[in-house]
This record gives structure tokens, sequence and C-alpha cells, in this order.
């Protein structure tokens, strides 16, 4: 068994990590670049990603791209936009063969870097504007893309609790982006605005593989190199906000099942000392297989399939989710609140505690496990500034005690109940 | 216990047959956390029609069965087998697909005990009429999450679109009103008649020692009564070679349509080497015709026909196979007939050329052995391929033996008319 940690370099205008191990079959890199989540610039970011991966000066058509990856044994190229509390962040990531595993020896690393390099420096472009026609076609899959949150309604009903429980607040926006700026957006604008990315973004590079430290950095040094330095901007910290009367929203749709989602503040984050115990809270309360929820919404009320609750580690948020029959809403309710207050009042056992200290570990090695799961991980140093080594994070949450959970439980608030359900039926 | 050593892969697969008949293998991966095993039996949705242990005559059980009792195997008369699997730290699943249904574990911590609460839960049933009908609510929610989802319900209404008579055309989960039927007699029969070692696969991986682990198992099943089995007995109806309906619209609430083009295979008992080498060729065909590399896919790409949700996949199991193209568009009737366009020519080899070959090769190569990151795609496949006498390890030097003779002859044999069929959601 390992845990695995990053070694970490400053480099002009961003930060490469290297994790060498060889548990995989692959070396991947991954290229993230995080700014603050803006009204202004959010579709921008949305959008970026998708126009550099169509196609690059080298490689003026996404054929040609594609063919390329094609021919170093189908190197796999993924773009990725999230959202990290308030932050909006930007993944390139490639996946490419360890040619120890080949019986063709060409070294497939360097190329890694190479392609990396021509989609972030060399997009395909025309003077100070990106390629018009590949706009055009990545705003019009955009906007498919957009349109089909809203068709997957599990995922519609989260959208919409984040959005009327943090209206006014940034973490409401969407990391997708929204229609009406879309329509605004130009090749020029674009353009303009990843100059910007390349100047102000906190960018960190991940090199994760059976590779040879010495030589990542010299690939880095040659490929990444275009890269002014910067001093990005960092978020103040935002979990404070009170909240006051809790709001209930429900919304009619033609859904067969209806979607429950309840929002939470915790007034805790990645980085407080109290994280972990919020962690376990959530464990113990709707994180797992034997967490409170399931046992008591779906094993016995027998009122759902999914019935869980998740974290917003940086946000400061706790999101229960749940499909219900449209008739349940009050039971199901009445059964989560009385399992939240069940948890502030500490009665859980001690046997619930240990169980769900074993889940965490086993669910954070396992995540470790996946080079992109590795990554996420070591990244919630950079999107909090904080810098905690796995080593301590099991440590600290072996140590947390019940009284530790039960304080951390005392500041949970329950900001805001959405319901999604079938439009009433006048009798 | 066999020991078979793949050397390009660097990769070790122990394998034993137990005196019961079960079958075992374990891929030690001394670098990961992580250990992973699957239980799987030969049976799932498809298997609703079959002779039932000791008994002569053939019986037809509810759409939704074997899932059913997927479900209810993980209830005890003690309580719940997830508590039990996270008290020592593991996180417990499982699934129901058209030919298996596969009982799973990944722990960092504990791996022996685990395995063995793997082993014995699975080989203990205790079904009562009190927690079936308990269980109706429960997977009564399941199918109506499904129902909500647009993907879903296109994907199996264009399974449904394909077949006459086989049952891979009923969702595995069958509907609320097929489950209201099953009772605690009908899951012992089911669970007694495929349940046995001799019809199921145990497979293991992770940072694991294959001697103790194999003993550890070994040891477990001796300590079991089992008697002897005879192979199940399945029926399936004749199935015409055509699709069943060649056009199917469903109306949903979404914005943007689906399209989904379905191609029913014909000549699907095969199985082996050969069953290996037609889905490969398939799968490479479809890549070459629809992948990114492909200008075809360019062309639906810049008409606006398609977006990043296009997706295409060749699969085939004893008696049915399929492939099916598509993803969300603003038009689809345009992509409907530009998919049909394009498969109709690609049997005069329009779309199929020597280099675009070699290079979906390379990278299909590329895919595989980025899958054997993966512990759970290794237990899973590894799993499938061999209840198909397929071995999994065999993909790399199948692929590359595929020839354009290979391709074409896919291309002219699979795409025909009458075997074709389309699938729509449309905004209401």
């Amino acid at each position: 068994m390992s845990i695995a940690s990053d070694t970490i370099t400053e480099k002009s205008g961003y930060r490469l990590h290297v994790v060498r191990t060889d548990k995989y079959k692959t070396n991947t890199l991954v290229l993230k670049m995080k700014a603050p989540l803006t009204k202004e610039n959010v579709t921008y970011r949305a959008l970026l990603p998708y126009v550099l991966q169509s196609n690059t000066s080298k490689y003026p058509t996404t054929p040609e791209l594609r063919s390329y990856l094609d021919d170093l044994y189908g190197a796999g190229f993924y773009v990725d936009v999230a959202k990290k509390g308030e932050y909006q962040i930007l993944s390139f990531t490639i996946d490419i063969v360890n040619e120890k595993f080949l019986s063709d020896p060409t070294p497939l690393l360097e190329k890694a870097f190479m392609l990396l390099s021509e989609v972030i420096f060399h997009p395909k472009k025309n003077g100070e504007a990106f390629d018009h026609k590949t706009v055009s076609n990545e705003i019009r899959s955009l906007k498919q893309r957009i349109q089909s949150i809203s068709d997957d309604k599990m995922r519609y009903s989260a959208t919409r609790l984040v959005e009327e429980m943090c209206k006014n607040e940034p973490y409401a926006l969407e990391a997708s982006g929204n229609l009406q700026d879309l329509e605004t957006i130009t090749p020029e604008s674009l353009f303009t605005y990843y100059k910007k990315v390349l100047t102000e973004d906190e960018i960190d590079l991940y090199v994760i593989g059976d590779i040879d430290e010495a030589e990542v950095e010299v690939l880095a040094d040659k490929y990444v190199s275009l890269l002014p330095d910067r001093v990005p901007a960092r978020l103040q910290r935002d979990t404070g906000k009170e909240v006051g009367k809790e709001k209930e929203i429900i919304e009619n749709s033609d859904v067969k099942q209806g979607k429950l989602n309840i929002g939470y503040r915790t007034h805790v984050a990645y980085g407080d000392s109290d994280y972990y115990a919020l962690q376990l809270f959530n464990g113990i309360f709707g994180g797992f297989s034997h967490s409170k929820l399931f046992i008591n919404v779906r094993e016995k009320a027998s009122l759902a399939y999914y019935a869980a609750s998740r974290l917003e580690s940086h946000k400061g948020l706790l999101m229960v989710m749940a499909g219900i029959e449209n008739a349940n809403y009050k039971q199901a309710l009445d059964i989560i609140n009385e399992q939240m207050n069940e948890m502030k009042q500490g009665n859980f056992s001690e046997e619930e505690l240990a169980q769900t200290k074993a889940v965490i570990k086993n669910q954070l090695l396992e995540t470790i496990d996946v080079s992109r799961g590795l990554v996420e991980i070591l990244y919630h140093n950079v999107v909090s500034g904080h810098d905690i080594s796995l080593d301590e994070w099991f440590a600290k949450t072996e140590q947390t005690t019940k009284e530790e959970i039960v304080a951390v439980g005392q500041k949970i608030q329950l900001d805001t109940i959405y319901f999604l359900t079938e439009a009433e039926v006048q009798g | 216990m066999e020991k078979i050593v793949f050397s390009q892969l660097k990769e070790e697969l122990f394998h034993e047959k137990l005196e019961n008949g079960l079958e075992v293998y374990i891929l030690p991966k001394k670098e990961f956390n992580k250990s992973f095993a699957t239980f799987t039996t030969k049976y799932g949705s498809v298997d609703n029609h079959f002779k039932p242990l000791n008994q002569k005559e053939f019986t037809k059980v509810p759409d939704g069965i074997a899932h059913f009792l997927e479900h209810k195997l993980f209830e005890k008369e003690d309580g719940d087998v997830f508590q039990q699997f996270s008290k020592q730290g593991a996180s417990a699943n499982a699934f129901t697909s058209f030919t298996r249904t596969a009982y799973l574990f990944s722990s960092t911590s504990d791996f022996e005990r685990n395995l063995t609460t793997l082993i014995d839960f699975v080989q203990d049933p205790y079904f009562s009429e009190k927690t079936v009908e308990k269980e109706k609510g429960i997977i009564g929610q399941e199918i109506n999450m499904y129902d909500d989802n647009s993907d879903w319900r296109l994907y199996f209404g264009t399974i449904a679109n394909m077949y006459h008579q086989h049952p891979v055309k009923i969702d595995i989960a069958g509907t609320v009103e097929s489950i209201a039927g099953i009772t605690k007699d009908m899951l012992y029969e089911c669970y007694n008649t495929f349940y046995h070692p001799s019809n199921m696969l145990l497979f293991v991986v992770g940072p694991v020692d294959a001697e103790s682990t194999m003993k550890l198992i070994r040891d477990n099943q001796n300590n079991k009564e089992y008697q002897e089995q005879p192979e199940v007995e399945r029926k399936f109806e004749a199935e015409p070679e055509t699709v069943a309906k060649d056009k199917e619209i469903l109306k949903m609430n979404v914005q943007t349509p689906k399209v989904m083009v379905g191609i029913k295979a014909t000549d699907v008992y095969q199985s082996g080497v050969q069953l290996l080498k037609r889905e490969l060729a398939t799968n490479i065909y479809l890549e070459m015709l629809f992948g990114k590399s492909s200008p075809l896919h360019e062309t639906m790409y810049e008409k606006g026909l398609i977006d990043q949700s296009f997706s295409y996949d060749y699969t085939q199991e004893q008696g049915f196979g399929f492939a099916l193209i598509g993803g969300d568009s603003t038009k689809p009737e345009e992509l409907t007939e530009s998919l049909l366009e394009i498969l109709q020519k690609s049997k005069s080899g329009t779309g199929l050329s020597e280099e675009s070959l070699q290079r979906t090769i390379k990278k299909k190569i590329g895919s595989f052995l980025r899958s054997l990151n993966s512990p759970e795609y290794i237990a899973n496949q590894f799993t499938r391929y061999a209840f198909n006498d397929m071995n999994l390890f065999d993909v790399v030097s199948v692929l590359e033996k595929l020839t354009i003779e290979d391709i074409g002859k896919v291309a002219k044999e699979f795409i025909s008319d009458e075997r074709m069929t389309v699938c729509q959601v449309l905004p209401k």
C-alpha cells in the first residue's frame, strides 16, 4: 500500500507537480487553470477548453488532431470545466500509454507534452481571433450541453437547488455557463479572454506515472515555457452566510418521480480543524449505504431508491438528494429532518462512527488508485491554499471524536428545500 | 492452480476450477491500494424461461426477477450485508445485466474477511414475504427514476424496436406491474437454479497473494455442501432476423431531441475467439466511420447534426447482438438519414481505408491498455468474456490481426435495411 504525494516545483507562471508511481499502464498529464467564478467570465471559461481541444495550428481540423492522437496509441485527451467553491476550473488531461507495455518503443511522454503545448499555446487562429467556424461549432455544441442539463431531471433539480439557495452569490453560477452570454461571444472576444487566462489564471500542471522526475522537468521547461509570472487572484473565504428563514421551493414539471433536494450551510471548509468531523458527520448522516438516510428513507420506509447526502468542501455546503413518489413529499422530508436532528443530538453509536471512519479511509485510498482521482485530491490544497498531506488527512479523521462531530453539527443550518414534482392535477 | 503469464502486459493471472465447479481467477496488482472482487452468476434479465432445478417442465418467471433477487440477496435475517461490509471498511455493490448478476466489493483493508463476507452472503439466501413486499416500493422508485431518464428510454426504445421475441427487449428491472407478482418462493426457485457454483465465477484483483487467497476460497467452498447440478436449460422463442419495428418516436419533456439507430446482428450463436473477433471487428468498423478522426464525423458535427454526446457501440452475447449509434440532435431527421446513408455507403468501402484501419487498431490497443488501469474494468470484462469462452487478454493479439477484408465483411454482412431501426425522443 502506498500513500502518494506530489513533488512541487514553482515554475514561471505555473506550478509543476510530479507523482512517480508504477501503478499504471499509462502516464497522465493534467493542466488546471483556475480563476474566480464571475458572471462576466463564466461562459467564456465554459467555452474556451472546447474550442482549444477542437484543433491547433499544426492540426487544423478535428480529424487531423484526433488521427494524431490515435497514432499515439489512442492517447486520451479530455477537457473539463468544473466549479470548486467559488472558483471555475478548466482541466486539460492527456493520458498516454507507457511504451514499456508496447512492442513499439517510441517514447510517448514527450509527444504528450508536445501535444499539450500545441493545444494550449498554438491554437488555430486568424490574427487576434480564434477560427470562426470552430467557435461557431463549439457555441452550438455548448448550447446543447446547457440545455441537456435541464433534460436530465436529477441534475436539473440539483442545479435548481443551488441557484435558489445561493442567489446573489457567485456559487449560483453554473460552470457550464448560460445561453444569454453565449450569444454575445465572438471569435475575437474569446481570443482576448484566452490571452487573459494565459497571463492571469492560477495554473498547475500534474504529471503522474512511471516517469523520471528530472526528465519531466526538462520536458516541462521545453514545452510549457510561455507563461509569464503572475500573482493569481485569490478569493476571500465565503462560507459564512447566515441563514434567515429557511426557503421552500416547489416546482412543477412532467416527472414520474419527484426529486427532493435539500441544502444546508455548514460554515466549515477544507483546511478547517473541524473539516474532518464534518466529513464524518456527512458520512454517518447520508454519505454511504450504511448511513442514516439510506437506512431510514430507503430500507425502513421504502420511500426511495436513492437517498443520500454529499459535501461541497470549499463552499461549505451539505446537500441531500432523494427520488420519491410525488405524494410522499411530507413523509420523506419529516424523516430527513428527524435524522438531521438525531445527528445534531449525537444519537449515533460508536459503531456507526468506527464504520464511517473505515469507509472514508477506504474511499480515499481507492480514489488515489486512479490517476485523475489522485489529482483531484491533491488539487484541494491548491483551491484552499492549504498544504494537507494525505497522511495528515487519514490521521485527523482517525482521531476525531463523537463530541467533535456533535459540535460541528451545531454549525449546520438548513437553508433551502427544493422539490421538483409532477404538475398538480385539478380534481 | 495454474498460472498464466502475459509478458508484454506484465500481468500474471492465476486460475483454478474448484471441485464444485466454481471458476476462480486471481490477478495480483501489488501497487494498488484497493482490492476488488466480483462474484458473478451467469444469470441475467434474459433468463426468464427455463427448467427450474429438478423439474421437467419449462417455466416463465416475471420480468425483472433477476434484478429483484440481486436486491434481496443483500438482506439477511439479522440485517443488511451493506452494514457488515462498511464495518469492515469495504464498499459493496451489485448489478444485473442482460446475461449476468454480479456482486462485488472493494476494500483497502481486511481483504480476506471481506472476501469471505462476499462469498458467504451470496451463497446464503434469506427471503421472506415481508421483505419481498417492502422491496417492491424501493425498486418501484428505481424504475420511476429510469422512466424519467430520456437517455435510458431511448436506449431501451431502440432495443425494443429490434426484437420481436427475445427478452433482451424487456427492461432489466421489469415494470411496477411485473414485479408486483414476485414472491419469495419464486426467488428461491431462481436462486436454486442459477446460483450453483458451477454457474458462477469469482474474480479477485488487487494487492493480494494468489496462493493464500486461492486457499481461502477453496477451503470456504469445501466447507459447503453442493450437489452436482446439470447445466441450466433455457428456452428462447425463435427470433426473426428482421427488426420488429423500423421507427419509434417517444415524446418526453426534453428540449433537445435524441436519436438512436440500432442495427440487429444475425448469426449470434458464436463464442470464443470467433465472437471476440466479431465484436472487435464491428467496433473497429464503427470507430472508423463515426470516430472523431473520421471526416464523416467532422461533416456531421459541422452541419450541426451531432454534438459531444454522440456515441456508438456494438455488443454481442449468446442469442443477441446489436450496434447502437446516436446522441442529442436538434435535427433528428437529418441525423437519422445521414447515419443510414453512411452505413449503406460503407458497404462499398466508403470510409474504410487501410490507413484508417491501422490507426484505429492502434487507438483500440491504447484504450485497452488504459482500461487495464482499472480493477473494476478487468474484473467485469474478464467475467463477461469468460462466460462467452473468450479471454480478455487476447484482445491485443486479435486486434493486431484484423485486416481491411475483415472490416469490409462486417459492412457487407451487417448492414441491411430490414435489420436497422431508429428511435427518437422528441419534445412534447
